[in-house]
């Protein structure tokens, strides 16, 4: 099962003032981490919306990442409360669909922190090593993809 | 994902450009490669690369292509976009295209510079740009708003730092708060006795500047008050200020210290914290001789009127003019300025913390700040280094780097303390004739006139000892170190252990953030660093911003520095609040948030989502609208509304579908 030549893709959330900034830390102080993020730069991690997600799971990835400011460091105050509330709606979620929890990570790191960006990266793309691609159309009836598309439809993960 | 919006997009005319930025990218990414890729993306009519976008020669490559081209929209794969992107925007507005018509692809922080090798990185390079490509398309034009700044500037801290902030500021005429937490400004400079290397009388040169700060028409001078909350935005913030009870009506007292006299009390029951916990102050005191404002306070803690309601009052009965106010309540004071200096300084590192140098526990073991108190003539000991017997030492031992470059404590250097030990090395001997011995790791002068003064000690016979001090104990092994403090320490340029037994330590503390930094920097909204000093937004480039516009930062609020950089700092704070206030107005990014009514169905959900109060619900219609004005831009009820009717400009649901879709599609 285990392949050691795949590559997992990685969408990644990041918040424009804490994580974002700690990536770019990451970048002017040269750290090297693992290639398999794409980071999709928001204002706030509250602006995620869970669709975001579903969305990156259905076309191709095999995991996402979401980074915002530590509680109560959070530039419009308590945008990151929110998306706490709501990433732990919905790896239940995404776990009753088929789709393991541990693909979905929710990290908090300030824009000091360019080694957690990182450590965190590197530990991620470990971790969706061990895990193996993500193949919805392996995932047992009712069809995954149509699942996530009534979810999608029905918005109520709010 | 097809959107309606895309139809209207057809017309869409793509340039995207790849930056070498030197080797910085193109050595890791092969930027050929990717612009022949990008050229085969949709809607892109040109792709091409450039040693330096973001040079003139590359912005007018951006300008000239939109122009010939007839470009829509331009894709810059460059650094990140907090760095270039409002460049990029101006050349594309400088060509006659809406700016916000450009879209950053970061390729240099997030993968020139992180990624292992040449292949990884091209690879990644493509999947950005490709996002880029996708989001792009959805743009639409959008404009600033300009907003008015309010005139008054707010300076918290009246140290060095906030004095030479607000004198500045004054000087410009700029109506400006100076807010203090202590009963007088003039912070740990106050407390010192000479300034190195010039070895100028500390408060010879700050007294003047503090009766200028109360004398100065156009600044409210707040001691004893600390801000509570900070509310609004860069150039319209409303901040409210506690003003804690001083118990003597400032208006009234004209400091002439009679009721201090006048106190039941003959001698001095508290701890004084000017002079470092070395003398007792009485419960109504005034902190130094120069005190600003010279004001009395009252210590409600010790007083005994005010803690237990009974005394004889001696001070009331002392004051001609009635100045005691046994009845002031705190107070809180709404201000609306449009500026804010953060200069809210340091604490020194607690010697406490490591045991092995006696510190609290063995006589004759002091922190620099408590020997800098006693050398002051109006200090505690009247000018005199004394041990706690009376006599002057007859040696010496200053240890450096106490706190600091320790893995257990603060990694960092404190910037200061070589210097101020070797001030205080000189003030020693001058004061006392003694034996001193200074224990270093690494001696750290530079400066003007800095390494001149370390050669001035080297030939006044001070004694330099290079290593770290492993303890300091009182247990003698031979009858010299009899009744005195040995200092062990390892000797690194002979390389052997030493015992050096002497009369007195001083412990060269380092500096720390102030305790409750934390809790300040989220009144203020911005950042600290992993040691808690407060975050600049660029190191090099913006010192003295904050990740909050409108909020600046001075001194060692933000790390470490001297006297010298500290002013030179405040200087700089000031001078960007000043453009920002007769600027006249601070351009707002257009994130915000709107309604679309005919979606919403009125559910409230959004409504407590708002951190800002900028939503409400129109109850004629029964739909929520939002406040443009009030509205931050993060987009939390956009993601929320279940019926998707809010969306945020320039990060609309569809903008980010087509930006996961183009990083995950092509690639």
């Amino acid at each position: 099962m285990f392949d050691p030549n795949f590559e997992p893709r990685i969408v990644a959330f990041f918040c424009n003032w804490c994580t974002y900034t700690a990536s770019d830390l990451a970048g002017t102080s040269r750290m090297t981490y693992a290639p398999n993020t794409r980071v999709i730069r928001l204002m706030c991690s509250g602006r995620l919306n869970p669709q975001f997600v579903l969305a990156a799971f259905r076309q191709g990835a095999d995991g996402v990442l979401i980074g915002g400011c530590h509680p109560g460091d959070c530039h419009y105050q308590e945008g990151n409360y929110k998306t706490m509330r709501r990433v732990e709606l919905l790896k239940r979620m995404v776990e009753q669909m088929g789709i393991e929890p541990q693909r979905l990570r929710l990290e908090w790191i300030a824009a000091s922190e360019g080694d957690k960006v990182q450590r965190v990266t590197n530990e991620m793309v470990e971790q969706i090593k061990q895990l193996g691609p993500l193949n919805l159309d392996a995932i047992p009836q009712p069809e995954a993809g149509e699942q996530l598309e009534a979810v999608a439809a029905a918005e109520g993960v709010a | 994902m097809i959107f309606p919006d895309q139809e209207a997009n057809r017309d869409v005319r793509i340039g995207v450009y790849i930056c070498h930025c030197g080797s910085n990218i193109a050595g890791k990414v092969d930027v050929q490669d990717v612009a022949a890729f990008a050229q085969g993306l949709p809607n892109v009519v040109v792709s091409t690369t450039y040693k330096f976008m973001c040079s003139d020669p590359g912005q007018e490559l951006i300008q000239n292509d939109i122009k010939e081209h007839q470009l829509t929209r331009v894709v810059v794969a460059a650094c990140s976009p907090l760095m270039h992107e409002t460049t990029f925007r101006k050349a594309a507005a400088a060509a006659g295209l809406n700016p916000f018509y450009v879209q950053i692809a970061n390729i240099r922080e997030h993968v020139s510079w992180v990624t292992a090798t040449r292949d990884l990185a091209t690879e990644k390079a493509k999947a950005m740009i490709a996002a880029a490509v996708e989001r792009v398309a959805l743009h639409t034009a959008l404009e600033r708003k300009q907003v008015d700044v309010h005139p008054d500037a707010l300076v918290v801290g009246g140290g060095i730092a906030g004095i030479h902030a607000a004198l500045t500021m004054a000087n410009a005429g700029k109506k400006v708060y100076l807010v203090e937490r202590d009963p007088s400004i003039g912070g740990h400079m106050a407390q010192l006795d000479k300034t190195f290397p010039t070895l100028d009388c500390s408060a010879c040169i700050l007294t003047p500047k503090m009766t200028d700060v109360k004398g100065h028409p156009n600044i409210t001078l707040w001691a004893y008050s600390e801000v509570t909350a900070v509310e609004g935005f860069a150039g319209n913030f409303t901040v409210t200020v506690k003003r804690k009870p001083r118990y003597v009506n400032e208006d009234l007292c004209v400091g002439c210290d009679e009721c201090i006299e006048g106190c039941v009390f003959k001698d001095g029951r508290v701890a004084d914290e000017f002079n470092a916990g070395l003398s007792k102050r009485k419960p109504i005191y005034k902190p130094f001789p120069q005190a600003t404002p010279s004001t009395v306070v009252i210590d409600p803690e010790a007083c005994l009127m005010l803690s237990k309601g009974k005394c004889k009052q001696g001070c009331v009965e002392a004051c001609e003019r009635g100045a005691l106010d046994f009845q002031q309540q705190t107070r809180y004071e709404q201000i609306d300025v449009g500026a804010i200096i953060l200069a809210t300084g340091y604490q020194t590192f607690d010697a406490g913390r490591m045991p092995e140098y006696g510190y609290g526990r063995l006589d004759n073991v002091l922190t620099s700040l408590e020997v800098e108190r006693m050398v002051t003539s109006s200090g505690p000991t009247d000018g005199h280094i004394v041990c706690k017997d009376g006599t002057p030492p007859k040696s010496v031992g200053i240890v450096h780097c106490v706190g600091s470059r320790d893995k257990k404590h603060n990694a960092y250097c404190s910037k200061v303390c070589c210097m101020y030990s070797l001030k205080l090395a000189h003030l020693i001997k001058e004061h006392t004739g003694a034996d001193v011995f200074n224990f270093y790791i690494d001696m750290r002068t530079p400066g003007k006139g800095y390494d001149e003064f370390y050669d001035r000690l080297l030939n006044e016979g001070v004694q330099f000892v290079r290593g770290r001090v492993a303890e300091v104990t009182d247990w003698a092994m031979t009858p010299e170190e009899e009744g005195k403090l040995v200092i062990r320490a390892e000797d690194t340029l002979i390389g052997t252990a030493r015992r050096i037994p002497v009369d007195m330590v001083v412990l060269s503390v380092g500096l720390e953030p102030q305790a409750d930094a934390e809790e300040v920097r989220r009144i203020f909204n911005i950042g600290c660093g992993k040691e808690g000093w407060f975050m600049e937004r660029h190191p090099k480039l913006a010192p003295v911003s904050t990740f909050t516009d409108g909020v600046f930062v001075a001194g060692c609020c933000q790390g470490p520095k001297d006297i010298p950089d500290t002013v030179a700092q405040a200087g700089a704070a000031a001078a960007e609040a000043l453009a920002m206030i007769d600027k006249g107005f601070v351009e707002i990014e257009p994130n915000t948030a709107s309604v679309d009514a005919d979606l919403c169905s009125g559910c409230k959900t959004c409504l407590p989502l708002c951190p800002f109060t900028a939503i409400t619900r129109n109850e004629d219609q029964g739909v929520a609208q939002i406040n443009e004005a009030l509205c931050k831009g993060c987009g939390t009820c956009v993601a929320a509304c279940p019926s998707g009717a809010i969306q945020q400009n320039l990060f609309t649901d569809e903008q980010i579908y087509q930006e996961i879709e183009g990083v995950l599609e092509y690639v």
